[in-house]
């Protein structure tokens, strides 16, 4: 792994460098690195900072400073914090971009933080659409559409609350969300069960459209078919993260240590953490990033220029012959309003 | 003898010469209390799922209180509710009323905007019952149901206190005695419950918010001195809850939660602070937390409330009256209250002031970049626009040219369109 911005480091052995799965992807664009946006969106409290650290193996946030009391009853509005990380995995180059929303949640009236969420998301692809219509197009243009939304759900044991609910429902149809327990070690086992079955019931019951690992209509490899039940029977993930490394056997096993035993973040049966981190920046890495172009962005884009006036959406259908991303699907570009484009379903 | 005492100073010690039997006195008190029964009322405020069923059911060893394992949807909830759940329980003969108040509700909405209100409003409301209750002709029969105590349940986020918290406990730690507790704790490890508390601690007093701790004066023995300051440093106290029984290595059943990684135990003074907190709720501080509703937090209530009624204080009854004394008196009193409140009034604003200024900056900073997002946007557009008219312009002269020659080599023939990319591969054939 590459090291921070001339940080000096004493970059531990990673994790995983034991470890190789059969069956992971690669990709062509080894040289540069693949582009993989991530936004991680949850109260405070429940680990964001902590996932990603673990996540990377190393402090990408640095610890939350404490904030001087005077400002602790003013609460803090939301910010959009960036983070670039560089990874391998199996070989893969990938350059993860993080943006964190600290202060979501956190105030008293929360009320405007999913419009500037969704916002945030939409000029990301507002800036792709206007790319695609340029006639002399930037080849070095970085792509910024967040393929998955990661978010943390308070562990109460008990159902969804509003805040929770209200998010998903507004987001869901823009990008993919993976809903993900935080603090998963606050619930014993039979806890961790009954409360996954019940968010995943709040989720069907109110409609509310995550990313369930749907498998993609020309699937055929029952392996993958298989995989991808597995992992929604496993939804949402509960996550435990820490950033303290203890040697067993010789081996760096991270840990997390109370009185009364040590969790590992990597045994499964401990957290979901292992499966989460190979979803996110291995087996489905692909899926999310060819839902997000293909699925989400252009039902966007089909929204947005069909509710444009009439001479800007014709100058669009002329131009709709050069806006021909690597569309395997058929993704119809035209612009009549009666015609979606196909995407992959969304219904959970 | 009579003298001295009508001076008031000091009232002349006298020694015993025989037993008289007056130091009977406590046991005959603790008798009769017995025989009453004794009323506690714990009010407990907090999130949803932050374990305060749990908690209650195991300080009392009794399912005082329905916990919600079989719940299945979290009902669409406004606002904040007030419920109330009795138990009359025994021990060792002493019989209690415990009354639990709950406020589901709290603080699970989007918008908490003075979620506190409706329950400072029920603890005063408590307040104007037991002094109409007071106030009656006949008062042998007063039903006391003011509430003696409020655990405030915190969110282990292991960062700090919440604004919503703070707000909450501001209002409310001059109506009753708080106690703040660190919900679930078993999610956090070590150190991290250390700086929590401190942390809190340091926000607590910072706002100069006031909660319940165990102080011992001149009277109380060193042990118990010793035991009030234990208890005291470990405030905030961390806790967890079980009312399930497990399993220990050794084969021994103790209440806890079992987890994978190991078992934490709810008595285990290592593993939380639950120990602590019955130890001062239920074994030390009872009583000591309903005097201090009785005598300190309802008296100051009382006076205020009677003030604002417009009660005026008839002094004719005190021997050392002297008006003047009392005049001034009372006119200090006045300008101190102006000057409190002058002070609070202007506190507020430069609040508000450094709220609303920090608001519409960061409103001004989006709006700033929107707006450079925007010229942009049509920056980038006009130039299209630019481009595509330079296009259309040249291809329709070509247009023109072309059909001007074709027209000549081909006479009599329709003049088709092309597309200026074509003509120049055509040719003039």
């Amino acid at each position: 792994m590459k090291e921070g911005s001339g940080e000096e480091q004493n970059v531990a052995p990673s994790v995983y460098s034991h470890v190789s799965r059969p069956g992971s992807h690669r990709y062509k664009s080894a040289k540069k690195g693949l582009p993989f946006n991530v936004m991680l969106v949850g109260e405070s409290g429940l680990g964001r900072t902590t996932f990603l650290n673990t996540l990377c193996e190393r402090v990408v946030i640095p610890p939350h400073e404490a904030a001087n009391c005077e400002q602790a009853h003013i609460a803090e509005p939301m910010q959009f914090k960036h983070y670039t990380v560089d990874m391998e995995e199996d070989g893969m180059k990938i350059v993860l971009n993080i943006i964190d929303t600290p202060g979501f949640g956190d105030g008293i009236d929360n009320e405007n933080c999913f419009t500037r969420i969704q916002e945030y998301i939409e000029v990301q692809y507002d800036n792709v659409l206007a790319e695609e219509n340029r006639i002399k197009r930037n080849t070095k243009f970085t792509d910024t559409r967040i393929h998955a939304l990661l978010y943390f759900i308070t562990p109460t044991g008990h159902s969804l609350r509003e805040l929770d609910v209200e998010l998903m429902r507004r987001l869901g149809s823009r990008i993919n969300i993976i809903p993900v327990i935080g603090r998963s070690d606050s619930l014993t086992p039979r806890e961790l069960v009954l409360f996954k079955q019940r968010v995943m019931n709040d989720i069907t019951a109110n409609g509310i459209p995550i990313f369930n690992f749907p498998n993609s209509d020309d699937e055929e490899d029952e392996e993958s078919v298989e995989e991808n039940a597995e992992l929604r029977a496993m939804l949402p993930f509960a996550v435990v993260g820490c950033e303290e490394v203890i040697n067993e056997e010789g081996r760096p096993v991270r840990v997390r240590s109370y009185p009364w035993g040590v969790v590992q973040v990597d045994n499964d049966e401990h957290s979901d953490f292992d499966r989460l981190r190979y979803v996110l920046l291995n087996s489905h890495i692909a899926d999310l990033r060819d839902r997000t172009h293909n699925g989400l962005y252009e039902l966007y884009r089909t929204e947005k220029l069909s509710g444009t006036n009439v001479i800007a959406g014709s100058a669009a259908a002329t131009n709709a012959a050069h806006v021909a991303p690597a569309a395997a699907t058929a993704g119809s570009p035209t612009v009549q309003p009666s015609m979606l484009p196909q995407s992959h379903p969304v219904a959970a | 003898m009579r003298s001295a005492q009508n001076q008031g100073s000091g009232a002349i010690k006298k020694k015993m010469n025989g037993y008289v039997g007056f130091s009977n006195f406590p046991n005959q008190e603790h008798r009769r209390s017995i025989k009453r029964g004794f009323n506690f009322t714990l009010m407990v405020v907090g999130e949803s799922g932050l374990g305060k069923s749990t908690l209650i059911n195991t300080l009392f060893e009794s399912k005082v209180y329905p916990t919600k394992e079989t719940e299945v949807e979290t009902p669409a909830r406004t606002g904040v509710e007030i419920t109330s759940v009795s138990a009359d329980i025994q021990e060792n003969g002493v019989r209690l009323r415990l009354s639990v108040v709950d406020t589901p509700g709290f603080g699970d909405s989007i918008n908490n905007d003075e979620a506190w209100r409706p329950i400072l409003e029920n603890i005063e409301s408590r307040f104007d019952a037991y002094l109409a209750q007071e106030n009656r002709v006949n008062r042998s029969k007063i039903v006391d149901n003011r509430v003696n105590a409020v655990l405030y349940f915190i969110r282990p986020s292991g960062h700090g206190l919440r604004a919503i918290d703070i707000e909450f406990m501001k209002h409310l730690h001059t109506r009753v005695n708080l106690i703040p507790v660190i919900a679930r704790a078993d999610t956090l490890a070590g150190r991290e419950v250390e700086t929590f508390k401190a942390r809190i601690m340091a926000d607590i007093n910072f706002h100069g918010i006031q909660i319940f701790k165990p102080v011992s004066d001149q009277f109380d023995d060193p042990e118990t001195v010793a035991d009030n300051k234990a208890i005291a440093s470990k405030v905030p106290f961390a806790v967890v809850g079980s009312e399930k029984l497990v399993d220990r290595e050794d084969g021994t059943k103790v209440r806890g939660r079992r987890y994978p990684w190991g078992v934490i135990e709810v008595e285990n003074e290592a593993h939380n602070d639950f120990v602590s907190l019955r130890q001062m709720l239920l074994r030390t501080h009872m009583e000591e937390l309903r005097d201090a509703t009785d005598v300190g937090l309802y008296e100051a209530y009382r006076t205020q409330k009677l003030l604002a009624l417009g009660h005026v204080q008839d002094n004719g009854v005190f021997r050392e009256f002297n008006p003047r004394q009392q005049l001034e008196e009372e006119e200090r009193l006045h300008g101190a209250k102006m000057g409190k409140l002058e002070a609070e009034m202007a506190a507020v604003f430069r609040q508000k002031v450094q709220e609303k200024e920090g608001k519409l900056k960061q409103s001004e900073e989006e709006l700033h970049s929107r707006h450079q997002q925007m010229k942009s946007v049509l920056e980038k557009q006009r130039l299209e626009l630019e481009e595509k008219r330079a296009r259309i312009g040249t291809g329709m002269q070509q247009q023109n040219t072309s059909i001007d020659v074709v027209a000549a080599a081909h006479p009599g023939e329709p003049v088709q369109r092309m597309p200026s990319k074509d003509k120049k591969k055509r040719g003039f054939f």
